[in-house]
């Protein structure tokens, strides 16, 4: 029986009266690297954003039905602050703090009350060796985050994510602005901490899903249309429309 | 064609001519002045009491008295400020609450400065009893810079991306946690012109301070809050219009030293917003 | 720890946010404490359009009509005169001024705005008045029209400013669609662009008159001190500002004419209140 990390029941986002995200029902799987594929103004980013509750920053966004991460429900047995420490998100745009790469990762682990030095130390370089980040910046750690490369900037934005030692990663549209080879670095980062993390993506890239997670879940208009391996997603789907989409005939 | 060219060129013409009307009195009242007044200028006048009625001495108690105003209206009207802002900007929702808020900053800011006299007069000098003092003086003035610093605060805290407000929540910050972390560092500088600027202006404010602090005469240095004291617009008003045969050198040396004064923080302040503005790394 | 501290700021922070709306009240209730003793002596209509101020007479008299009618024509006078050199430069700066001169003559027109209003009362009484004076033939340069003056200049850079933020937030697109047309620069100008800043520009005409009766010290030095019903510019004239300014450090507190100060007081309040209102909502009206 594989651990369920996340349970999704019924989940609807509205933004106004705008039904953007209708009644999901899907489950997340401890460890494994999940994608979200599907045209754009699918819903794929408002999902994302309300599994760590980021879309209640917008205040015209209501949500109904459940969403249970080990069991419990975010949104009622769960503060708000401590869930977006246990899941966090990456961006698709990098985006870096106006401070070091050292206080950029540390920022984090310093809102939760770590403040001994010895510690962050530690928490930084191991941060960005997980983000395979630490041998390209290890000598400059006091350099200001944005005179890194945008493929840079967006690891470092993983490792900052990782500062605070999340159980969860969400990942919307991560490679959007990045070169391939930036792109592969980042893939193969998600790689690596698959041993000690459940993660999403959001993707616009059906290569980057077929080429990186297990799973794979279509939405199409707000809609979960189909689920499954990501192997069987692209060799025999089960609805004709996840089969066109991931054959290039629409989107 | 021809017409029509010579039609704009007539405009242009008359355009740069009333934007000369404007700009050129500005630099003539300046060089006068500095042209009267730089004479005065001697250490004498800087740092002695004013003697003879004021027609002979310096202004000293009268530089104090500002100085001590300026920073009486900053510890009031600073804090209080800074977190109004904060509010509007960071807490407050688009509500008719806030409408209201607004409406009173806009309403407070245009309210003229006898007025602000009166309001003083009533509250601090008689009602709370404070009595004429630079207490009162500075938080009728105070009261006056609020919509100054509430306005420039909240321009500095909204030119700060909310990217950088959404990456702080994203990592688990709460409300407070993400203005103090990631948007008041980086609207410093822009907090800070704006609240020099409006500093300034009190600084040369007269008709607040007529009833509740300014004092025609005072033989020795305000020695507490409730003490009235001598300023600087206050003493060019009454060197002008009070005092009979006072020499022009004494005359425009106080009002240079209050537009020295008043230019040293318009400077400052644009020294710290050009500066901020080259170091931006975003 | 931490959690109280953040609990108190955040309090701190909402009694803030509030505090604005709690000075504006305190200011009309303190204005009328006193204000509102005037009008068990004296009738509102009185007040208001008596013809005469004597405060010090026996019996005093407080119709506060020619105050008010000081304060219209030195505003209107500070208008007639800001208003065509504001919106002219306003849009020289805006469109016509080359860039470098630009940085220049913003500096210009922030350094007027800069320069308290006392020393602009006092350049008024020392040069200006003067060659009034001359200039006319007048028994003294005190008038009307040196107080408008002065106060054009203190008026002019609130209202050139807004007036560039209103021409320069119109969008690109009207002008170039303008000039694709094949109109010169200056027809795009009064044709298209000015059109289209109208209500900024209306606005910062509001803000300018607001911030004109509001003025005090300027013109108490330069308008003379005369409250009679003013039929010339060349008159000297006495503003609502200037008598409470004027006279509050005579009355005695508690007496009918410190009452009567602070009923004009009242009166300039709701003036700038109306005013700025107006403006806001003009400038909001996109």
């Amino acid at each position: 029986m594989v651990a369920q990390k996340i349970q999704i029941t019924d989940l609807s986002v509205y933004y106004g009266e705008n039904k953007v995200v209708k009644d999901i029902k899907l489950q997340v799987q401890a460890n494994e690297i999940l994608s979200i594929i599907g045209p754009s103004n699918s819903g794929k980013t408002s999902f994302l954003r309300t599994l760590n509750r980021m879309n209640e920053l917008y205040p015209n966004s209501r949500t109904t039905g459940e969403v249970r991460l080990d069991g419990r429900d975010i949104f009622k047995e769960i503060d708000k602050h401590l869930l977006r420490k246990r899941i966090g998100i990456v961006f698709a745009l990098p985006l870096p703090l106006p401070l070091s790469i050292f206080d950029n990762i540390a920022y984090g682990p310093r809102l939760h009350g770590i403040k001994d030095k010895k510690k962050l130390v530690e928490t930084v370089e191991r941060s960005l060796r997980a983000a395979a980040l630490w041998d390209e910046v290890k000598d400059r750690l006091m350099v200001n985050a944005f005179k890194l490369s945008g493929g840079q900037q967006q690891r470092l934005c993983i490792a900052r994510t990782l500062a605070v030692e999340p159980e969860v990663i969400l990942y919307d549209e991560p490679c959007s602005g990045l070169d391939p080879i930036s792109t592969l670095k980042v893939e193969e980062a998600m790689r690596e901490l698959k041993k000690n993390y459940t993660q999403i993506l959001v993707t616009n890239n059906v290569k980057q899903a077929a080429r990186v997670s297990d799973r794979t879940a279509f939405f199409l208009m707000g809609e979960l249309i189909e689920i499954g391996e990501t192997k069987d997603i692209f060799t025999r789907p089960v609805d004709k429309r996840t089969d066109d989409y991931v054959t290039g005939r629409f989107g | 064609m021809r017409n029509t060219q010579r039609t704009e060129k007539i405009a242009f013409f008359l355009m740069a001519a009333a934007t000369l009307i404007i700009v050129t009195p500005v630099v003539i009242i300046l060089f006068i002045v500095l042209f009267y007044g730089l004479p005065g200028l001697t250490w004498e006048f800087i740092s002695a009491n004013p003697r003879e009625g004021m027609r002979a001495g310096g202004i000293y108690p009268a530089i104090i008295g500002t100085l001590l105003l300026t920073l009486g209206t900053a510890l009031f009207s600073i804090p209080l400020g800074i977190l109004a802002a904060i509010y509007l900007n960071e807490y407050a929702r688009k509500n008719w609450l806030t409408r209201l808020v607004e409406l009173a900053i806009i309403n407070l800011a245009g309210v003229p400065s006898i007025v602000y006299g009166l309001f003083g007069l009533g509250l601090f000098v008689t009602f709370l009893g404070f009595g004429a003092s630079l207490l009162a003086g500075s938080a009728t003035l105070a009261i006056m810079t609020l919509p100054v610093i509430i306005t420039a605060t909240r321009e500095a805290l909204s030119a700060v991306p909310q990217a950088f407000r959404e990456v702080s929540f994203s990592l688990g910050a709460s409300r407070w946690q993400t203005v103090r972390g990631v948007v008041l560092p980086n609207a410093i500088p822009g907090i800070l012109t704006g609240t020099i600027l409006g500093l300034s202006r009190a600084a040369g404010e007269t008709a607040p301070i007529l009833f509740t602090v300014a004092a025609f005469y005072l033989p020795r240095l305000p020695q507490s809050i409730y003490d009235q004291a001598m300023v600087l617009p206050y003493h060019i008003y009454v060197l002008s219009t009070q005092v009979p045969n006072v020499s022009p050198r004494i005359q425009y040396g106080t009002v240079l030293v209050l537009v020295g004064l008043v230019f040293i923080l318009n400077i400052t302040a644009a020294v710290i917003r050009a500066r901020f503005r080259r170091r931006k790394t975003w | 720890m931490k959690k109280a501290f953040e609990f108190f700021i955040e309090k701190a922070i909402f009694v803030s946010g509030a505090a604005s709306i709690i000075f504006v009240i305190l200011i009309f209730i303190f204005l009328l404490r006193e204000g509102m003793l005037l009008f068990s002596e004296v009738p509102i209509q009185k007040f208001l359009f008596g013809i005469n101020w004597l405060p010090i007479s026996d019996p005093p008299q407080f119709g506060i009509l020619p105050l008010i009618l000081g304060s219209l024509w030195v505003t209107f006078g500070a208008i007639l005169i800001a208003v065509p050199l504001g919106v002219a430069a306003a849009i020289y700066v805006a469109e016509v001024a080359p860039g470098w001169m630009r940085g220049i003559l913003k500096s210009g027109i922030e350094l007027l705005a800069a320069i308290p209003s006392i020393v602009l009362g006092f350049i008024g009484v020392v040069f200006l008045s003067p060659l009034l004076k001359n200039l006319f033939h007048l028994p003294s340069g005190l008038t009307a029209l040196a107080g408008s003056i002065m106060l054009a200049f203190m008026a002019m850079p609130t209202i050139v400013s807004i007036i560039e933020d209103s021409i320069v937030s119109v969008p690109k697109s009207y002008k170039e669609g303008s000039l694709a047309l094949g109109a010169t620069h200056w027809q795009t100008i009064y044709r298209v662009t000015l059109p289209a800043a109208a209500s900024g520009i209306l606005a910062a005409v509001m803000l300018g008159i607001g911030r004109v009766i509001g003025e005090t010290m300027a013109v108490l030095m330069v308008t003379g001190n005369a409250a009679i019903l003013p039929t010339s510019i060349l008159q000297p004239v006495r503003t609502l500002t200037a008598t409470i300014a004027a006279e509050m450090g005579e009355a005695v507190a508690g007496s009918s004419h410190y009452y009567a100060l602070f009923a004009i007081g009242i009166v300039l309040f709701i003036i700038s209140f109306v005013i700025n209102l107006a403006a806001d909502i003009l400038l909001h009206k996109k």
